[in-house]
């Protein structure tokens, strides 16, 4: 809330965006402002409308209304191939009949730069992505990550203002995924360009972004920093979709004191008014197991397992089954107590229908 | 092992019996006289005015109805790739149901059509235009060959075309390229394939037909076909019938090879 109008210009504006197919409507009044050298990333799960955003960016799909504004200009209706923008597609999509150099090459020579620009550029875009002496090999005889790789020096040898990826290292497997996204942000960092990343991989998105739009449903759920996102989340959605957390219903007793599981709890957050039913969200490694007489909430551990960093526990309480993450072990059938610091515990408005939990968030 | 080898044997008898033998049949009838000693000579009748007349007239007829058949199925199935699965496939059946009915009787259609005192004179004389029945004419020939052998330029298109991803197509959009460059630059490159197997399975069987031009042709117009027909039906003489055979079936290797080598360009660069 409020992102657009603390930062400089933005470089990407989508304005009231709307787009179904067959009846069916993907994204509903849709408002994002992008700005300059951002990682952004749309974050929801499949069909929650983040990759047709993405692919109306860059000119793929045309939204039924609604403008979207790139540097001051209104390319709604521009085709792809006039938008100063460079696409990464989910599975690479090479040129299978052309080598890697002819596939760098391709955006440049359409652009018809001089041969020795283009040589220079292809030496420079390979060195880039740590991929020299490929030049004259064909794609299908390179790995899943070194196809991506060609793919992102096949966009960036274009010097586009923003970069568009979309699911980029989905095909990948976990060992790659995680080299390639350190590679990502060195990239963003040393091309200094703007980087808008599709993804429904919450893990990846906290890695990488400067900000994370969360979207569901075609709409925006939330939209900030990392941290922001993860230690508070504006929804039950949010709070589920990023991460593990216990997301209790409770009331909202006066400011700064709510009651979850019968207890009494401090908690920081103030403005909801008084006897107000709201949704609280405690991540689990923010619940911390004491001692059974410590605290008024008591309860038994009743599951364990371990997962290397932490231990994984589940604590039966005031009628919630609570997630625990601790490095401390407390054995089945521990009777324990809860405590939680008071700014560890999230409150969030309940939503009264299934329309409000997908609330746009309004500029 | 031993197993997999038994469930060939059908196969290889099959193959055995319909295939080589004939081939050697041809091959020895070919090369040899009524009396049964060796000649090249029913090789050599090719270069007589009549046959290489047929037979050039053939290779004319056959390129040409290739190159009708190339220009009209692959717009065609370029606008059926960008509909959707269902519509396009729809649309293929339609080109495809004249298949099912027999080849012949397809052609006789088109002969009572098109002869003097067919549906089209009555039609063309209902409202006063006349009408010069194209029949015994090349266009006649041209259009049973691009009529009966179209689906089969269709169908490899089609199915090249859709099947290409969609995203290396958007990348070429993306990366500047206008419709028309990445129609050549990428689209006409990948669809190369099916434009080989389309041309081979145009150009051969209308470059060997002998019932299109009997029928439409009005016995007015020989091709390489009919002479062997006649050879083997009428003169009663398989041997010079076989010689023929063995000539055109070299033009056929020849294009084959000529057209792989292009697919091989385009096959062992794309895959």
């Amino acid at each position: 809330m409020g992102i657009g109008e603390t930062m400089k210009t933005p470089l990407i504006d989508l304005v009231n965006i709307s787009k179904s197919y067959d009846g069916q409507l993907i994204i509903d009044d849709l408002n994002l402002s992008i700005r300059e050298n951002e990682f952004v990333t749309l974050l929801g799960p499949s069909g929650c409308g983040k990759t047709t955003t993405l692919r109306m960016i860059g000119g793929f799909e045309h939204p039924d209304t609604g403008k979207i504004i790139f540097d001051g200009q209104d390319i709604t209706s521009l085709p792809a191939y006039k938008r100063q923008l460079n696409t990464v597609f989910q599975k690479y999509a090479l040129f299978p009949h052309m080598t890697i150099s002819e596939n760098i090459a391709f955006g440049l020579k359409i652009k018809g730069k001089s041969k020795t620009y283009i040589n220079d550029k292809i030496k420079y875009a390979l060195n880039l992505v740590n991929l020299k002496g490929y030049e004259n090999r064909m794609p299908d005889r390179l790995s899943g990550g070194q196809q991506q790789r060609i793919a992102i020096a096949r966009a960036i040898v274009n010097e586009p203002k923003v970069l568009l990826l979309d699911e980029p290292l989905g095909a990948l497997d976990l060992k790659l995924r995680q080299d390639m996204q350190y590679e990502l942000i060195r990239l963003k960092n040393e091309l200094g360009i703007t980087f808008i990343y599709v993804t429904h991989d919450q893990e990846e998105a906290l890695t990488m972004s400067d900000t994370i739009v969360v979207m569901n449903q075609g709409y925006i759920q939330q939209m900030g920093s990392p941290e922001t996102i993860y230690n508070e989340p504006e929804n039950a959605f949010v709070a589920d979709f990023i991460g593990e957390s216990n997301i209790i219903g409770g009331t909202m007793l006066e400011d700064k004191l709510v009651e979850i599981c019968g207890t009494k709890f401090a908690c920081v957050d103030t403005g909801f008014g008084k006897n107000k039913p709201v949704d609280v969200v405690i991540r689990p490694e923010d619940v911390e197991l004491k001692p059974e007489d410590t605290n008024p909430l008591k309860g038994v551990v009743t599951h364990l397992i371990f997962k290397g960093v932490h231990y994984e526990m589940e604590v039966q309480a005031g009628g919630f089954e609570w997630l625990v993450h601790s490095t401390q072990m407390f054995p089945i059938g521990t009777k324990v107590s809860i405590y939680v610091d008071p700014f560890n515990i999230q409150i969030m408005n309940k939503p009264e229908s299934e329309d409000e939990e997908a609330v746009g968030i309004d500029e | 092992m031993n197993k997999k080898k038994w469930l060939s044997t059908p196969y290889l008898i099959w193959m055995i019996a319909f295939t080589v033998i004939p081939l050697l049949l041809i091959g020895y009838y070919g090369f040899t006289t009524r009396d049964g000693s060796f000649t090249i000579q029913n090789i050599t009748a090719i270069f007589s005015p009549a046959h290489s007349k047929a037979l050039l007239k053939s290779l004319y007829l056959s390129l040409l109805c290739t190159v009708v058949c190339l220009l009209l199925a692959y717009p065609l199935a370029l606008i059926l790739k960008n509909k959707n699965v269902g519509q396009g496939g729809f649309v293929i059946m339609i080109f495809i149901l004249p298949m099912w009915m027999n080849f012949l009787l397809r052609t006789y259609a088109w002969l009572n059509l098109l002869d003097d005192g067919g549906i089209i004179e009555r039609i063309f004389s209902l409202v006063n235009i006349p009408y010069q029945s194209i029949i015994g004419t090349d266009a006649a020939i041209i259009l049973g060959m691009v009529y009966n052998f179209l689906p089969f330029m269709i169908l490899p298109l089609f199915n090249v075309l859709t099947k290409m991803d969609e995203n290396v197509i958007n990348a070429a959009s993306d990366l500047g390229a206008n419709s028309f460059q990445t129609f050549i630059k990428i689209i006409l490159p990948l669809s190369l394939p099916g434009i080989v197997s389309g041309i081979t399975m145009v150009f051969v069987p209308s470059l060997t037909t002998f019932v299109i031009s009997d029928l439409l042709g009005a016995r007015k117009i020989m091709l390489i076909g009919n002479i062997i027909e006649q050879e083997f039906s009428i003169a009663d003489n398989r041997h010079l019938g076989s010689g023929l055979s063995l000539v055109l079936m070299i033009f056929i290797l020849a294009s084959m090879a000529l057209i792989n080598r292009y697919d091989k360009n385009g096959e062992g660069n794309a895959f």
